[in-house]
């Protein structure tokens, strides 16, 4: 599934305009604590966290994540920003909390047969 | 799909410590030498996850450090060495969960007490010396063969 077509239903915020929507997603991860994630996520998912510090960029980009979805309305750090736009990095912006939010994802993903 | 690696290749990257805005740089760099060279998917994410948490580890914890990759036929290597306070009890530290970060990193994530237990747990061969007020070296082994048993 496109993540374009996440991000609209969703109605998550792209924060970094370089980095385009049109990549696959492979189901997703959630998660506060970066090792974990680093065990435990899989190539293209979508990450949902409230870490907003520039490591999480370096995260993605090791693990080929398809995008970072930061929850809670936490604005990603300037360096995030500027690291996400070098690396190619989407960071996408939402309100709702984590739980909603991969609530909502795991239905859709579901639904698309991404997920059992 | 197994790669043909017909000789030794070595390299090293520097890290320094506490400069978080590099990290993962020297692990996703020889993440790429390895996809490069054609090795197996499995074994590059091994070492590439043992490699991270020993770079991290380095720039929560010491002043500085080298990363030597060592590729044979055989096998990969990766020793993380720094120039850190050095770990007092090691078998505490190998428990999962246990840590000694401040309070600054683990907000960041870091510091969860997964670290050498995922390096460990990635590696056929985990060795791990140290000496407190001088640093620590960290050895890490894949093996290159069919099997791909993790040993623990």
């Amino acid at each position: 599934m496109k993540l374009k077509e996440i991000v609209e239903i969703l109605s998550l915020k792209p924060l970094v305009p370089s980095a385009g929507l049109e990549r696959e997603v492979s189901g997703g991860y959630v998660g506060d604590l970066l090792s974990d994630v680093m065990a435990n996520a899989g190539e293209g998912n979508i990450w949902i966290t409230l870490q907003t510090h520039v490591n999480i960029v370096a995260v993605a980009v090791f693990k080929n994540l398809s995008a970072i979805v930061t929850v809670n309305g936490r604005m990603p750090d300037a360096d995030t920003m500027e690291k996400a736009a070098e690396e190619n990095i989407p960071i996408l912006l939402t309100g709702k909390s984590a739980f909603e939010t991969a609530g909502k994802l795991y239905q859709i993903l579901n639904a698309k047969g991404i997920q059992d | 799909m197994k790669a043909k690696i017909d000789r030794t290749y070595e390299g090293s990257f520097h890290i320094v410590g506490g400069d978080f805005s590099r990290a993962g740089e020297a692990s996703t760099e020889l993440k790429t030498i390895l996809l490069r060279m054609g090795m197996d998917e499995e074994i590059v994410r091994r070492v590439a996850i043992a490699t991270f948490e020993a770079e991290m580890n380095i720039m929560i914890y010491a002043t500085a450090g080298i990363l030597r990759y060592t590729i044979t036929p055989e096998e990969i290597r990766v020793v993380a060495e720094d120039m850190g306070p050095g770990i007092e009890d090691i078998e505490l530290a190998m428990q999962e969960g246990y840590s000694t970060a401040p309070d600054w990193v683990r907000e960041m994530g870091w510091g969860a007490g997964m670290g050498l237990p995922n390096m460990k747990k990635n590696s056929d061969v985990f060795r791990i010396e140290s000496v407190v007020g001088e640093g620590t070296t960290v050895e890490m082994t894949i093996r290159l063969g069919d099997c791909g048993e993790e040993s623990r």
